[in-house]
C-alpha cells in the first residue's frame, strides 16, 4: 500500500524509510518524467550547497532539480566553504539558516554526520552521501531505473560488485532493495567486504561469475584508485581481473542489465564495451537522477508547507 | 570538627582482613584508629563526631587507577577541582590522573604542578601518571626518575599504544627499576586507525570504518610476552575483548606478573547498545560485542581483570555534538561506577560484595603500591566509602563534573556512596 503523503522534513537515508515511503518517491518521480517543463513547487525556497567532498554529478543533478522546482540555488565552491576552516557544520547550517535558507544538499567525508544535526535546525537536509553510510538519492534514482527497466524489484535478483566497505551507494541500495523484495548479493574481495554485512539482510561472495549468473542487474561501484596504495588491492589489473564487468562475463547473462553510480574508472571495474553496450542503463540512470531528487525537492515541500514553513 | 569521627554500626568489608560483620570505625589524625563491634558504648570516648552507618556498608575508600582531570590545558572539559567533586560524589577517595594533558606530565615540572595544584583543589587524593615517552609520541623515553622524585605513582602513555615493542621493553624495566606501576594502552594502531566502533555488523551498516579486538589482544599478548621476558608487572589498562581476558588469564596462571582494569562501559553495555550516531557512545577501546561484554564480566568475577577503572574522559558538548565519526573518544565515569557494578555485578552476584572492594579499592592499591590504602587496617588512611546497598536513583544532570558526555543518563540504578571520607574528612555526603 502506497504512502498518503510524506511525512518527513529531512531525508538522511534509505534505512528509515519503509517501503511504501520509497515507491511513493519513485511514483512522484515518474510523474515528472512525463514533461521537461518547469514548475513553481519550490519558488520563493532557497536551497544551498554544502559538499566538503568534490562531485559535479551529483550536485549538477540536484541543482538542475532545484531550478526546474523554480528554488533559488545557493552554491559553495568546496575550496571557500568554511566546512573546511574548522567552522563546525552546525554552525554553517545555523548562519545559512538565519539568511533564509531552506534546503541544504549536504555531502560530507564522515559517516552519519547530518543524524544529529537534523534536530537542531528547522531547514531540510536532503543528505547527498555521508562517508560510507548512505547516499540515498542515489539508490532512489538505481531503484527508479530498475523499476523503469525491470517492471518491478520484487523477486529481483541484484549483485553489488566493488569496494562495499567504503561505499555509501552499496548501503543505500542494499537498504532499498531489500524493503523492495529483491534479493541482493554484494561481490568483492574479502578486503573490501566489511565483516558482518550479512546482518543487513544479504549474501556475500568472492566470485564475480558466480554471483552474475541469473542475476537481473549488476549494480558496479567505482574503485577509488588510492585503494591500492592502502594494499586493500593487490593491483588494479588484478582487481579488473577478478572483479572488472567484461563483455565476456556478462554474455553468460544476457537479461542482466548494467548500472554504475559514476563516475567510471574504465578498464578498472568495468570495460568500456560494457559501459557503451546494449545492457548498460548508466546514462539512463542520470537522467532519472533528476527525477527522483526533483521527487524528494517537490515531497518534503510539501511537508513544509503543511507545516507553515 | 572533631579530630575524631566515629562510623557506627555499619557493615564493614574489609577483604584485607578477611572482615564482613557490623563493626563500629574510630579515626583519629586521619587514620583508622580502631575497628571494633560496640566502640560508640565506650564511655571514655568523648569529643567524637559520630556518623550513622546502619544498614551502610563501611568500605575501605574506592580508588579509581584511570582518570583524566584534563588539567592543564583542557580546563573548559575538566579541572582537578571538579573532576575530584566528581570522584567524591561517586565514592572514591583516591583517583590516578592520566598524563594525557597539555602540556602531558612528561616532565618533573608538569608533574609537581599537577600535584600542587591537587593539593589546593582537590576534594579526594589525586595520584600523578607520569608519560613514559616524551610527547607521548613513542619515542624516547622521560625522565621517569626525576618524575619519580616529584611523585608520580605510575607511568603510562595512555590514550596512545606503545607501538615500539623495545621501547615498551624498557619501560617495563624502568618502571620496575624506579617502583612505578607501568600501565600499557593496548592497541595496535595499524588494525584500528580510522575506527570510532567495533569491527562487526553495526559498523559494517553504519558505514564506520570498525576496529577487531585483535587490535587489542595481539597488544595484551606483547606486554605479555615482555612482562615474562623481563620478569617486570605490567597493567592493561581499559580490557575489552574476550581474547585479552583469555590471554590474561592463561598468563597468570603461568606466573607472569601481569594485572588488568576493565571500564563500567565494557561490563555494562556492548555495541548493540549504541544507538545511532550518539558519540556519547565512542570510547576507545569500542563498546564490543555481546560476547566481549560476557568475557569481561566472568574476567572480574574470576579476578582475571584485578580492577573496575573508569578511564572517565571528559569532553566538553560541543565536541560530542558531531556525532560519532568525528567526536573525540571518551565518556565520563566517576558518578556512576560504583552504581553500575552495584547494579550490574554485585545485584546479579556476578561479584561477591568483598569482591566488589576487592576491585575497587584494594586491588587498584596493590598494583600501584599505596601504602595504608585499600585497607581498614589499624593504622592506615582514614580513606573511607559508605555505600548504601539499597539506594535507587535515576542518573541525571547536573553532574559534579565539568562535562556531561555519558551514556548512562536516564539509567536506573541500585545503590551508590552515600558518603565520601578522605583522611578523616567528609567529602561527600547524601
Amino acid at each position: 500500500m502506497a504512502a498518503k503523503h510524506w511525512d518527513r522534513k529531512d531525508l538522511l537515508g534509505l534505512e528509515s524509510l519503509s517501503a511504501s515511503e520509497i515507491e511513493f518517491i519513485l511514483d512522484a518521480a515518474k510523474s515528472f518524467s512525463k514533461s521537461s517543463k518547469t514548475f513553481d513547487t519550490l519558488k520563493g525556497s532557497t536551497v544551498a550547497f554544502l559538499f566538503s567532498e568534490p562531485s559535479t554529478r551529483t550536485r549538477s543533478s540536484f541543482e538542475v532539480a532545484a531550478r526546474r522546482l523554480g528554488a533559488d540555488v545557493l552554491g559553495f565552491s568546496v575550496a571557500a566553504s568554511s566546512l573546511l576552516k574548522g567552522e563546525s557544520l552546525l554552525d554553517t547550517i545555523k548562519n545559512l539558516e538565519a539568511m533564509g535558507v531552506d534546503y541544504f544538499i549536504l555531502r560530507h567525508e564522515q559517516s552519519g554526520v547530518l543524524e544529529p544535526l537534523a534536530p537542531l535546525t528547522r531547514a531540510s537536509l536532503v543528505n547527498a552521501g555521508d562517508g560510507a553510510h548512505e547516499h540515498p538519492t542515489q539508490a532512489l534514482l538505481d531503484l527508479y531505473t530498475l523499476r523503469e527497466k525491470k517492471g518491478r524489484i520484487k523477486g529481483l535478483r541484484v549483485v553489488i560488485v566493488g569496494d562495499i566497505l567504503h561505499s555509501r551507494v552499496a548501503r543505500s541500495n542494499i537498504h532499498g532493495l531489500r524493503k523492495l523484495g529483491a534479493k541482493v548479493t554484494v561481490c568483492g574481495p574479502s578486503a573490501l567486504i566489511p565483516a558482518g554485512i550479512e546482518a543487513m539482510g544479504v549474501s556475500v561472495s568472492h566470485d564475480l561469475d558466480e554471483s552474475l549468473r541469473g542475476a537481473d542487474a549488476v549494480n558496479v561501484l567505482r574503485l577509488q584508485l588510492e585503494r591500492q596504495n592502502q594494499n586493500l588491492v593487490t593491483s588494479l589489473s588484478d582487481y579488473f581481473g577478478g572483479f572488472g564487468l567484461t563483455a565476456e562475463r556478462l554474455s553468460r547473462s544476457p537479461g542482466c542489465l548494467v548500472l554504475h553510480p559514476g563516475p567510471m574508472n574504465r578498464g578498472v571495474e568495468i570495460s568500456s564495451e560494457v559501459a557503451d553496450g546494449p545492457q548498460s542503463a548508466i546514462l539512463e540512470q542520470v537522467s532519472n537522477g533528476v527525477l527522483v531528487r526533483m521527487a524528494v525537492l517537490s515531497l518534503i515541500q510539501g511537508w513544509r508547507t503543511r507545516r507553515g514553513r | 570538627m572533631a579530630d575524631r569521627l566515629l562510623i557506627k554500626g555499619g557493615l564493614v568489608i574489609d577483604p584485607s582482613q578477611k572482615l564482613e560483620a557490623v563493626r563500629d570505625v574510630l579515626l583519629e589524625g586521619g587514620k583508622v584508629k580502631d575497628v571494633a563491634a560496640g566502640l560508640s558504648k565506650k564511655p571514655a570516648l568523648k569529643d567524637v563526631e559520630i556518623l550513622d552507618a546502619s544498614r551502610q556498608w563501611v568500605v575501605p575508600g574506592l580508588i579509581d587507577m584511570h582518570v583524566h582531570l584534563r588539567e592543564p590545558g583542557r580546563e573548559l572539559d575538566e579541572t582537578i577541582a571538579t573532576g575530584t567533586r566528581a570522584a567524591a560524589r561517586g565514592g572514591f577517595t583516591t583517583v590516578l590522573a592520566m598524563p594525557n594533558t597539555e602540556p602531558p606530565v612528561d616532565n618533573p615540572s608538569v608533574a609537581r604542578f599537577v600535584k600542587a595544584k591537587a593539593l589546593s583543589d582537590g576534594a579526594v587524593n589525586v595520584l600523578v601518571a607520569g608519560a613514559v615517552t616524551i610527547g607521548q609520541k613513542g619515542e624516547r623515553l622521560t625522565e621517569i626518575g626525576q618524575m619519580a622524585e616529584a611523585g608520580i605513582s605510575a607511568i603510562s602513555d595512555d590514550g596512545r599504544p606503545l607501538m615500539n615493542s623495545e621501547l615498551m621493553r624498557r619501560a617495563l624495566e624502568y618502571g620496575r627499576d624506579f617502583g612505578l606501576a607501568v600501565i600499557d594502552h593496548c592497541e595496535d594502531e595499524n588494525l584500528s586507525a580510522g575506527a570510532p566502533v567495533h569491527e562487526g555488523a553495526r559498523a559494517a551498516a553504519k558505514g564506520l570504518r570498525g576496529a577487531p579486538g585483535a587490535a587489542e589482544s595481539i597488544m595484551v599478548l606483547r606486554d605479555i610476552a615482555l612482562s615474562k621476558l623481563t620478569g617486570a608487572p605490567v597493567h592493561i589498562a581499559h580490557v575489552s575483548s574476550a581474547a585479552s581476558v583469555e590471554a590474561l588469564r592463561a598468563a597468570k596462571k603461568r606466573g607472569v606478573p601481569v594485572s588488568a582494569e576493565a571500564t563500567p562501559h565494557h561490563f555494562a553495555l556492548c555495541e548493540d547498545d549504541a544507538p545511532g550516531y550518539d558519540a556519547n557512545f565512542k570510547m576507545n577501546p569500542p563498546l564490543r560485542s555481546r560476547d566481549d561484554r560476557q568475557a569481561i564480566i566472568e574476567g572480574l568475577s574470576d579476578g582475571t581483570l584485578d580492577a573496575i577503572a573508569t578511564d572517565h574522559a571528559p569532553h566538553g558538548p560541543g565536541k560530542k555534538a558531531l556525532g560519532m565519526a568525528l567526536a573525540p573518544f571518551g565518556v565520563i565515569g566517576l558518578e556512576t561506577s560504583l552504581g553500575l557494578a552495584l547494579t550490574r555485578l554485585v545485584g546479579p552476584r556476578k561479584l561477591s560484595r568483598r569482591g566488589l572492594v576487592e576491585r575497587m579499592s584494594r586491588a587498584p592499591a596493590r598494583i600501584l603500591g599505596l601504602k595504608g590504602k585499600g585497607s581498614l587496617a589499624k593504622g592506615c588512611d582514614a580513606d573511607i566509602t559508605l555505600i548504601d546497598p539499597e539506594a535507587s536513583w535515576t542518573v541525571e544532570l547536573p553532574f559534579a563534573s565539568k562535562s556531561r558526555n555519558s551514556p548512562f543518563i536516564g539509567l536506573r540504578l541500585k545503590g551508590r556512596a552515600r558518603a565520601t571520607i578522605v583522611g578523616g574528612r567528609l567529602v561527600h555526603a547524601l
